[in-house]
């Protein structure tokens, strides 16, 4: 037996290899030389406008003339804090609180489901019904609660028919939660809100739950814990991570979002609509620069606290 | 493992239905016979809406710029993407965290922030809206999709198949041509088309980097705004939920050995 030899062709000579063995002889100026092109773009252009724009917060507006007064001043930053500005927050952060909540409750039972009792066919089937509405169009999904919360519209009809249209009545006379219509009230916007961001709770809480050991749950059992117990003492606060790290998502989504309170929703404004109000019509972005620090700041708050629950290993 | 109970059963269900149950309706308002109003249930059945947006030049005008935009704006992050998953997903150096942090920036801030600061940026500039405007916001925040697709791909790559390759000969090139393109290809596929997907969708971003140009999810949110022709836009709604269909099944079956695909945190509006 002899040594076998591989037959290789010769290395390739030339330009190209001589730039190969430079760059490989300096490891990090390959990472240099990669990431170059997608900083230029994102670190340079992207950081440096969102820079500028968020920036302009300090500035203030000439009330006369209408234009933007470039010296420093914390006025603008004050204005947040007049009661009406102060409420355009308030309210986003309520509603966004309450999607918040009912994605949570709608949730867990089909993640608990998913990560507990689905066979892997049934599992592949559930993550499928669960990544199709979330990667569905999000303006067809809008125009979809539109149809459906319409006064003609399906809810209504149902509601009738199941001579419910007494207690929709009854609930749309609610002072805050009411309006003329479900498609022109904050039921009708929390619902849009939940239905758009649901999936982004699902996935980390399932996540969360699958990672619950099935052991941990015997030996709750074996200690005589009945499965209430063991769900409120034991699975429920593994999964918490997986709800934060959901809460992340339906939170920031919500803040942020200016086309749903536009087409569903009551005339009163909330944050996002603030914003391209005071950018466009009223001209003044250095207020609409302090409106937009808002839920980066609350977001930022959010994600300090999540990262001590441990969400960010259940994303 | 003990059964579920009738109650989890119920609520995991009717979970799932509530996710799909406004979609089903999009489909039946298609038929309606009803212009006036959303009134359900619809008084008949027609398809001649289906007849009529054929016949629509806006429409395929706007369907046309969308595709294009959605396009380029794919190949730009396709290849921004690569490189910056190249670059991070196996080097260790002093400030890698922020820069994976600032990749995931434009989805993780609300759209509307990117859109001004990227619209005052163009003016600042003084490029004028135009199509590439669009592009270039949409491939902002579609480098995030193929960065986590192709990421993930490039840490379950062993390292030893790359020293193995230059071992026997092969310079860097040859060896990301032959050896790490291969590899890595179903994820940029999969990353692709869900950065697609997403610049196909997107409304908030272009409202501010768009000048007159309206792409389809422009023309559907003034109808959704001031309806004017809802039978079209029943319809169109319909052909939408069509056309991001197929992408992102295919996605998904191009990434499931791996776990799904790895976009699920990239989806913010």
């Amino acid at each position: 037996m002899s040594l076998a030899t591989l037959d290789l062709p010769a290395p390739r000579e030339g330009v190209l290899r001589r730039l190969s063995d430079a760059l490989l002889r300096r490891g990090q100026l390959i990472v240099l030389l990669l990431l170059a092109p997608p900083l230029l773009w994102l670190g340079l252009v992207y950081l440096g406008s969102l820079f500028v724009f968020l920036g302009q917060s300090i500035f203030s507006i000439d009330e006369f003339s209408g234009t933007i007064v470039r010296e420093p001043t914390t006025a603008t930053l004050i204005e947040l804090f007049r009661p009406a500005n102060f409420d355009i927050v308030m309210r986003t952060v309520g509603v966004a609180a309450a999607v918040t909540l009912l994605c949570a409750l709608i949730a867990f039972p089909i993640a608990y489901y998913a990560a507990r009792y689905a066979g892997p066919r049934a599992k592949a089937a559930f993550y499928l019904a669960v990544m199709m509405p979330l990667w569905s169009s999000y303006l067809v999904k809008v125009y979809g609660w539109k149809l459906l919360l319409a006064k003609e519209g399906a809810i209504s009809w149902f509601a009738g028919r199941l001579g419910l249209d007494g207690a929709l009545d009854a609930w749309l006379a609610l002072p805050l939660v009411g309006g003329p219509s479900l498609s022109v009230s904050y039921t009708g916007m929390v619902l849009t809100f939940t239905y758009l961001w649901l999936p982004f709770m699902i996935l980390p809480v399932q996540a969360a739950l699958e990672r619950v050991p099935a052991s941990l749950i015997e030996a709750a059992g074996d200690l005589g814990a009945g499965p209430g117990t063991t769900f409120r003492s034991v699975i429920l606060p593994l999964a918490m991570p997986g709800v934060v790290a959901g809460a992340v998502f339906t939170f920031s989504l919500t803040l942020g979002d200016y086309i749903v309170p536009q087409i569903i929703g009551t005339s009163a404004l909330v944050l996002g609509q603030a914003v391209y109000t005071l950018q466009g019509t009223a001209g003044n972005i250095p207020l609409a620069a302090a409106f937009s620090l808002v839920p980066i700041l609350v977001m930022a708050l959010f994600l300090t606290l999540a990262k001590r629950t441990g969400a960010f290993d259940a994303m | 493992m003990n059964r579920p109970s009738l109650g989890l059963k119920v609520a995991a269900l009717g979970g799932l239905a509530f996710l799909h149950i406004p979609l089903l309706f999009i489909l039946l308002y298609a038929f309606t016979t009803e212009e006036k109003s959303y009134a359900f249930p619809p008084p008949g059945y027609t398809l001649k809406w289906f007849g009529v947006v054929w016949g629509r030049a806006d429409i395929w005008a706007a369907v046309g710029l969308s595709l294009k935009v959605a396009a380029i704006a794919t190949l730009i992050a396709l290849v921004l993407g690569t490189l910056a998953a190249g670059a991070l997903a196996r080097a260790r150096f002093f400030g890698r965290e922020p820069i994976s942090l600032l990749f995931v920036l434009p989805i993780a801030l609300p759209g509307i922030v990117t859109g001004i600061a990227l619209r005052q940026a163009f003016g600042l500039m003084e490029i004028p809206f135009s199509f590439w405007t669009i592009v270039l916001g949409h491939a902002t925040f579609c480098i995030v999709v193929v960065y986590n697709n192709a990421v993930a791909r490039l840490r379950r790559l062993s390292p030893s198949l790359i020293e193995a390759s230059m071992d026997l000969g092969a310079d860097a090139f040859q060896t990301f041509r032959l050896v790490v393109l291969p590899n890595i290809g179903t994820a940029l596929l999969a990353g692709g088309m869900l950065a697609f997907a997403l610049s196909f969708d997107e409304v908030i971003v272009t409202t501010f980097t768009a000048g007159q140009q309206s792409t389809l999810p422009i023309w559907m949110l003034s109808e959704l705004i001031r309806p004017r022709q809802r039978p079209v836009t029943n319809v169109v709604a319909v052909l939408v939920i069509l056309v991001t269909f197929l992408p992102i099944l295919a996605a998904y079956y191009l990434t499931r050995e791996g776990g799904g695909a790895r976009g699920t945190n990239a989806a913010g509006k």
